[in-house]
Order: structure tokens, then C-alpha cells, then sequence
């Protein structure tokens, strides 16, 4: 290419400052050029230093970082020798930036038009009301509802979609050269994200503006990126256009990345099921929400109606998109919220709705996992204490006999043994979610309830978490529920599949056959909206965003 | 602005809470006095006096009712502004109390005058250079000052501006003061002694409410849309922290009303925490309660006055 290009980045340093005072480098000498108007993805697991990266692009580093070695020319500026004012100026007119959480960045005591605005008012860029007609010209090509009146409302008061349209409104109002997006729809429900890719994508052509998208997912990075950086650990594995990082990868990471997104069929369980065998978990015209409850209902009633077994031995897969009431029926299984209505029956014995009045062997069978482990273990106890728990619990076990016990969960979860010394903070996300997995294991349970365990994890850690889980599955004859937002994992795990709409089930499939003989039309919306790793598979869809 | 219902609900159960606290305390201030040591008549009759007098002196001052029965009798009262009479002095409790309120409330007025601000501006300050040698000396002199107990600043005060310096009068008269010159000196001791205690906790919670919110992502995004360090702190952090700020001023306020015990005392203002501590070694019942609820209902007025502006501020319950 002859054009100059709009972002040259040269040996790139980066480092910082551990808590124990220890210094690392976290960017080790990274080099790549943006040129106008073309879109660059920065793909890596959490850890390889691609938001930092992102991030430097505006001369800014979290903190505890800082640029050690390197220059990043954005424009006619040399930012990463800029002071911290001359930088500010660069920021909202230059470049700017798109968070990852719209919802967090979004400041919930200020009006949206405010804060969409705000750039053009730190840079005295144009008059208020003038900057106002941009918003609203800008939010209707970002095809969010009610253009003219939406402005007026607080953060809290839209979805996270719509938010995430608004952050890039406030991005673009500025006019930048260059705009970073930083995983904006890592949080988003895949019909959203669908949407929200769109809205994106025909605002950044239309203005011929160059982007960086950092991003987790290659499938999602193959609709908008023209060309593809791998980072891992801070180094640049492979860079490519999208086409042959997507189809002719060479380094062995990249394939790796893409291996995840193979398919992996699911082999059912075999077992000899004995005659006349209940089901582990029975559930019928189950109902439940939260609040204050009048005349034996609760005030926000979420779950209606839902029936469902599973078999011993099976897996259940549970999808929707947030606020289907996903979570709520694993809560109502578990007892931690009592449904109000409907009958569950554990292995062919009845289920009480609440915790207090199933018997301590009930509890036992039935186990849950959270979502984030990170918040599920006290971060104050050693792993032996977290484990120690439920084995005193359930089993009365103390000494040495409990101390073999933990060595042997550890085991089980393929951690090693020493690591019961350790606390939480000490170990990474795939290990936190390994320990939560085997304190569920410690009460020796039949079925184990799993809430969306896999998806604040990397793809390739997410994977080997799936592999445990099916070979703890033939080693126990564990049945799951399996609750996820994410299709493939259901597929990869799962037996039969509850698609949940607003509380309802509104259907229930095989999983091998989920594309295939989905009928209700919200499954197939579901199905239709998983990315697929093809760069057309967006431009493609024939959706009314 | 409009608010939405649930608004007007949460202001509504916050005052009636304090209507009840209240109602709770008056109970337990009237039978924490009951419970004080020693009997009324005994003290007023003198080691001298026989069991006739003093039995009659009982009856005289209706001490031998049932306590429930004076309890709701003295609850009446005070609902209709009548403390009742003066053990000691036989004068109306209100009357005593009415001019030692007001110098009370004039020391706390100008120490609130004076330590709000300050403390804000420095709290804001230290959070807005965090790190700076503005901060560390912010921080340094809050954490001596709070582990300083107050009557040792009173009396380190007095022995640095009175007694070396020469500069201030070691006692207070502020009731007396004629001229502002006179005036000002008066009052700069207790003001200096009251303050320093008040603005340390009120500084150091200011701050690490603003430090709080400085570290949301919301606050980096206004970074990386060019907002100057001053914007990001005024304009994103600050009206975001204001719930925890209003909650830590109420509490150092209603430590004044705790401190100011110890400060009139030293520097024999003559408050109504003086005038309490007197009432004590009389055994002068109706003037320790009525002192004593109007410690409490300051108290409550503050917390109550925070939370609603914590209520005021929060944006999900705007419309």
C-alpha cells in the first residue's frame, strides 16, 4: 500500500507493576500499521494484553502500567512521548474509544445527551445545540429507537444494547480518525449483537473511519475486521487479512483459536438404565419469581408453567437470551428461590420448593455451580478450607481422612495437590472455575446445576472445562443442567435442549438436532444468530435489524 | 424534576423510621435517668433530712406514680413544648435551657461553617492529586489528628494560643463577648478544637468516597474522551459520591454533639452539654432528659437529613 498509514506502531513496551512490587513486561515489542479507514482486529485471550494495547493507541495505560519503550504515531502525534494534556486533546477528536460495558461507562447520575455530547463541549468543538442535531442524526444511523427523544433518558433507563449504540454515538460525535472498540459486544445477547454489529458496521464505512477491534471472538472479529493481529502474551503471533487468518492460519495458536470453534459432537452416555428407573429430576407446571408474595404469589412472577425431566445419566441444556429466566429456574431447583407453584421430584421422591424443608441427603444430590467463581469463593479462605466445607458437611469427615479427600477432589479437576494452600486471588479464572467445580463434587452429588460456568472464561480454557466435565461425567454418572447463553457449549455437552422465552419454555430439542428441527420461531432466531466463522455470514443475514 | 413514585415511598418510609427511632429513644432516655443512682428528694433534702420529708417530698414532686404512667405524662409534654420544672432550681426547663441552646447551636453552626467546607474542598483535594504530596500530607495530618482524643487537643490548644502565645483567652464566655474582635476569640478555641476532630473523619471519608468512584469505568471513559483530571473528578465523580459524602458529614456533625460535651466543659462555655453535666451531679431529672433528647434528636436529624439527600441523589429514582 503507498498511502501513509493513519497509525504506525513500533517495538511497542509496555509494563507494569505487580502488587508485590515485582516489574513485568506485559507488551513486549509489538509493531503493525492501521491505514485509513480500515478496520484491525486485536484478537488474544484475556491476559495477551490486547486492551492494553487498545488502550496505548490513546496514550492511556491502566493503572499500574506504564509505556516503557517504543512509539505509537497516530496522525502527525508521536503519542506515546506526548504529556497527559497534549494527549487529551488527541482523545474524542482523534481517536476514540468504545468501552467494553457501555452499562459501566455510561456515568448513571448524568443524562445520555449529556454525556454524548460531552466531547464536543471538553474540545469546544461546536455549539450545544448544533452538537445535539449530530446526536440525534447519529443515533438514528445507528438505528436506535426514538432518535429525537432518547437523549433525555437516563443510562439506567435502556437496554444494554441500545447502550452500546449509544457509546458509539459518543464516539463518533468528535468526528475521530481512528475508533477503538474494546469487546463492545462481549455482553451482549447474540439477537442483540447481531444488531449492534450492523449499526456499527454500515456507521464506520459510511464515514470511511479507521478502527481497532479488540475482541475475544473470532467469529464476531470475521463480520467487521478487513485484517486480523493474534496476540497472545504480548507478542504478535500472526497477522493477516481476514480471509487467511480465517482459512489458511499458520501459527500453531491461531489454529488453536480456530480449533475451538470446531463443533464437537456430543456422545451421549452409555449406561444399562435399571427397569422402571425415575428420572433424576422431574419437574411439572413449575412457577416461581421474586418479591413481596400476596395471596401466594410473588409481585414480578419470571418463571410459568415450565415442565422438564432429566433423565439419570443426561444432560439438559438450558439457552435464552438475559432475563429469560435461565438462572431463576436453576435457582428454583436448587431452593434457593422456593417456586410457588408446580411439583419437582427428585429421583421419583418429592422436592420440596425450599432449602429449609429438603432433607440434608436431598441437598447433597443436588449441587449448583455459579457463574463466577470469582465471586462464589471467599477469597479469605485457602482452597483446603473452601473444599474442607462441604466434606465436614455432608460427610462429617475431619483430619486425615479430609485432608485425603481434598487431595483427591484436587485430582479429580486435574489440579495439583499442592495448590490447596493457595487462596483464590492466587490462581486463574480456568482454576477458580475448577475449584468451584469440585466443592460441588465434594458432597458427591447426582446432579450438578451449572450456571452459565463456562462464559466469563477463554475459548481454549472453556474448552478443557467442557472436556472435564464430560469425564467427570463417565467416571460418576453425574447428570448436568447445563445453563448457557453460548449454543455451541450446550451442543458440545448436552443430551436435550429447553430454549426459554420470557419466563416459558417455548420449546424442547435434541441437541445434535437443535438447527434442524427447531420449529417455535424464537429457537430458530437463536440458532440464525450464532456467528459463524464465515466474513459473509453477517452481510448475509436477511433481518430487519 | 419528576420523581417516580417509589421516590416518594422511600421518602416516606425514611421519615416515618425516624418517627418511630425517636419515640424508641424518648423511652430509653427516660428510663436510663430513672435507673441513675441515688433518689431525687434524698439529694434535695440533704444526709439530714427524715424519712417523713422525704417521703412527702416524693409525693410533692409525683415521684411515687408509676414510671410508665410519668413516662407518657413527660412524652405529652415534650410533644406540646412543655419539658416540665427544674428539680433543683424549681424554674421551667425550657427556660433553662432556651439561652445555653442557642450559644450550643451558634458553636455548632460556625464549626459546621467552618469544617464543611474545608474538610470537602481538602477531602476532594487529596482525591483529585491522589498520591501527591498534597494527599500524603492530607492524609498524615487527618490520621494524627483522629487518634488525638479531643480533650487532649482542647487542652494542648489552651497551653499553645493561651498560655505560651497569650494570644486567646483560656476560657469561653461567648454569651458575654460585646465586639466581633472579642467575639472571634472566644470562640476560635472551642471552633479550632471542635473542628479539627469533626473535619479528620469528614476528609478521610470524602475521600475515599471520590477515590471510589474515580475508579469506575465510567470515570475512565470521560478520561478517554479528553476530560481534564478536574472534569473527571467535579463532573462524574463528585455527584456520584455524594450519598457516601452526605452520610460521612452526618456522622462527624453528630459527633459534635458528643465532642461538644468534653469542649464546653474544658472551656467552660456555657452550652447545653455544660449545662447537662451539672444536671448530673444534681440529680436534676427532667433538665438530663431534656438535654439528653435534644442530643438525640440532633443526632437523628442528621442521619435522617443524609439519607434523604442519599435518597435525593440517586439517579434511578428520578423519571
Amino acid at each position: 500500500m503507498t498511502q501513509q498509514p493513519l497509525v504506525s506502531v513500533r517495538d511497542l513496551r509496555i509494563g507494569a507493576v505487580t502488587d508485590a512490587g515485582r516489574k513485568v513486561e506485559i507488551i513486549k515489542g509489538l509493531d503493525f500499521d492501521i491505514h485509513p479507514g480500515e478496520i484491525v482486529a486485536l484478537i488474544g485471550e484475556s491476559g495477551s494484553g490486547k486492551t492494553t494495547t487498545a488502550l496505548s493507541l490513546m496514550g492511556h495505560c491502566r493503572p499500574g502500567c506504564a509505556i516503557t519503550g517504543g512509539s505509537i504515531r497516530v496522525g502527525r502525534h508521536d503519542v506515546a512521548a506526548m504529556s497527559e494534556s497534549a494527549r487529551a486533546h488527541l482523545r474524542g477528536t482523534e481517536v476514540s474509544y468504545v468501552p467494553q460495558s457501555a452499562a459501566a461507562a455510561f456515568n448513571p447520575s448524568k443524562r445520555i445527551m449529556e454525556q454524548v455530547i460531552e466531547i464536543t463541549d471538553i474540545h469546544g468543538l461546536m455549539p450545544k445545540a448544533e452538537a445535539e442535531k449530530k446526536a440525534v442524526e447519529l443515533f438514528r444511523a445507528l438505528a436506535l429507537p426514538h432518535p429525537d427523544t432518547i437523549g433525555t433518558r437516563y443510562p439506567h433507563q435502556v437496554s444494554g444494547g441500545q447502550l452500546q449504540r449509544l457509546a458509539a454515538a459518543m464516539a463518533l460525535i468528535g468526528d475521530p480518525e481512528l475508533v477503538i472498540f474494546d469487546e463492545p459486544t462481549t455482553a451482549l445477547d447474540v439477537t442483540t449483537q447481531i444488531e449492534v454489529l450492523k449499526a456499527f458496521k454500515s456507521v464506520m464505512a459510511a464515514g470511511g473511519i479507521a478502527g481497532v477491534y479488540v475482541s475475544h471472538d473470532l467469529a464476531v472479529v470475521a463480520q467487521v475486521a478487513d485484517r486480523i493481529i493474534v496476540l497472545k502474551g504480548g507478542e504478535i503471533q500472526e497477522e493477516g487479512g481476514t480471509e487467511d487468518i480465517l482459512h489458511r492460519p499458520a501459527h500453531p495458536y491461531t489454529k488453536a483459536l480456530l480449533a475451538a470453534f470446531e463443533p464437537v459432537p456430543h456422545v451421549p452416555a452409555t449406561r444399562d438404565k435399571a427397569p422402571n428407573e425415575a428420572p433424576i429430576l422431574q419437574v411439572e407446571h413449575l412457577f416461581a419469581g421474586y418479591g413481596a408474595v400476596r395471596k401466594g404469589e410473588p409481585d414480578v412472577k419470571i418463571l410459568k408453567d415450565v415442565n422438564f425431566r432429566i433423565e439419570r445419566g443426561k444432560n439438559l441444556g438450558v439457552i435464552g437470551e438475559s432475563g429469560s429466566g435461565k438462572s431463576t429456574l436453576a435457582r428454583a431447583v436448587a431452593g434457593i428461590l422456593p417456586a410457588y407453584r408446580g411439583a419437582m421430584k427428585f429421583d421419583g421422591a418429592e422436592l420440596r420448593p425450599d432449602l429449609q424443608s429438603r432433607s440434608k441427603d436431598q441437598l447433597r444430590r443436588c449441587q449448583m455451580v455459579f457463574q463466577l467463581a470469582d465471586t462464589a469463593l471467599n477469597p479469605a479462605q485457602s482452597i483446603e478450607a473452601i473444599l474442607s466445607r462441604p466434606l465436614a458437611f455432608y460427610h462429617g469427615l475431619s483430619g486425615r481422612a479430609k485432608a485425603a479427600r481434598v487431595a483427591e477432589l484436587l485430582d479429580m479437576v486435574h489440579l495439583p495437590a499442592a495448590m490447596r494452600h493457595r487462596l483464590p486471588g492466587e490462581l486463574s479464572g480456568g482454576q477458580k472455575q475448577r475449584i468451584n467445580l469440585a466443592r460441588a463434587l465434594a458432597a458427591e452429588p447426582e446432579l450438578i446445576l451449572c450456571d452459565e460456568i463456562t462464559s466469563a472464561l477463554d475459548t481454549v480454557v472453556a474448552a478443557a472445562i467442557l472436556d472435564l466435565l464430560k469425564e467427570l461425567q463417565s467416571e460418576l454418572g453425574l447428570s448436568y443442567m447445563f445453563i448457557s447463553h453460548d449454543l455451541s457449549t450446550v451442543e458440545a455437552i448436552c443430551d436435550e435442549v429447553l430454549v426459554m422465552l420470557k419466563g416459558e419454555v417455548v420449546e424442547q430439542l435434541p441437541a445434535a438436532r437443535m438447527a434442524a428441527d427447531a420449529q417455535h420461531p424464537y429457537s430458530r432466531l437463536l440458532i440464525s444468530s450464532v456467528p459463524q466463522l464465515d466474513t459473509g455470514w453477517l452481510a448475509g443475514l436477511d433481518r430487519a435489524g | 424534576m419528576p420523581r417516580s413514585l417509589t421516590f416518594y415511598i422511600l421518602i416516606a418510609q425514611r421519615l416515618g423510621i425516624a418517627a418511630v427511632t425517636l419515640v424508641i429513644v424518648s423511652f430509653a432516655v427516660f428510663f436510663a435517668t430513672e435507673l441513675l443512682p441515688g433518689d431525687v428528694a434524698q439529694v434535695l433534702l440533704g444526709q439530714a433530712a427524715t424519712e417523713e420529708a422525704v417521703a412527702g417530698l416524693r409525693q410533692a414532686m409525683g415521684l411515687d406514680e408509676p414510671a410508665i404512667w410519668r413516662f407518657l405524662s413527660w412524652l405529652g409534654g415534650l410533644a406540646t413544648g412543655d419539658f416540665g420544672m427544674s428539680y433543683v432550681s424549681n424554674i421551667p426547663v425550657a427556660e433553662l435551657i432556651s439561652d445555653r441552646l442557642s450559644n450550643s447551636l451558634r458553636l455548632a453552626a460556625v464549626t459546621t461553617a467552618i469544617s464543611v467546607p474545608l474538610a470537602l474542598a481538602l477531602g476532594i483535594g487529596a482525591a483529585m492529586w491522589q498520591g501527591s504530596l498534597f494527599d500524603r500530607a492530607v492524609s498524615i495530618l487527618t490520621i494524627s489528628v483522629i487518634s488525638v482524643p479531643e480533650f487532649m487537643v482542647a487542652t494542648l490548644a489552651v497551653l499553645i494560643f493561651a498560655v505560651w502565645l497569650n494570644w486567646l483567652p483560656a476560657l469561653s464566655y461567648g454569651a458575654e463577648a460585646g465586639s466581633f474582635g472579642a467575639m472571634l476569640k472566644a470562640y476560635a478555641m472551642p471552633v479550632i478544637t471542635l473542628g479539627f476532630v469533626v473535619s479528620a473523619q469528614m476528609i478521610r471519608m470524602t475521600r475515599a468516597a471520590v477515590i471510589e468512584t474515580i475508579n469506575t469505568p465510567y470515570v475512565e471513559m470521560a478520561l478517554l474522551k479528553g476530560a481534564s483530571r478536574r472534569r473527571m473528578v467535579l463532573g462524574h465523580a463528585l455527584p456520584n459520591a455524594l450519598g457516601p459524602i452526605a452520610n460521612a458529614v452526618a456522622l462527624s456533625l453528630s459527633y459534635l454533639v458528643g465532642g461538644v460535651i468534653i469542649v464546653e466543659t474544658i472551656f467552660n462555655y456555657p452550652g447545653v452539654a455544660k449545662l447537662m453535666v451539672d444536671a448530673v451531679s444534681t440529680r436534676d431529672l427532667p433538665l438530663i432528659q431534656s438535654c439528653a433528647m435534644i442530643f438525640c434528636v440532633s443526632y437523628l436529624l442528621l442521619i435522617t437529613i443524609a439519607d434523604l439527600t442519599a435518597i435525593l441523589s440517586n439517579p434511578r429514582l428520578r423519571r
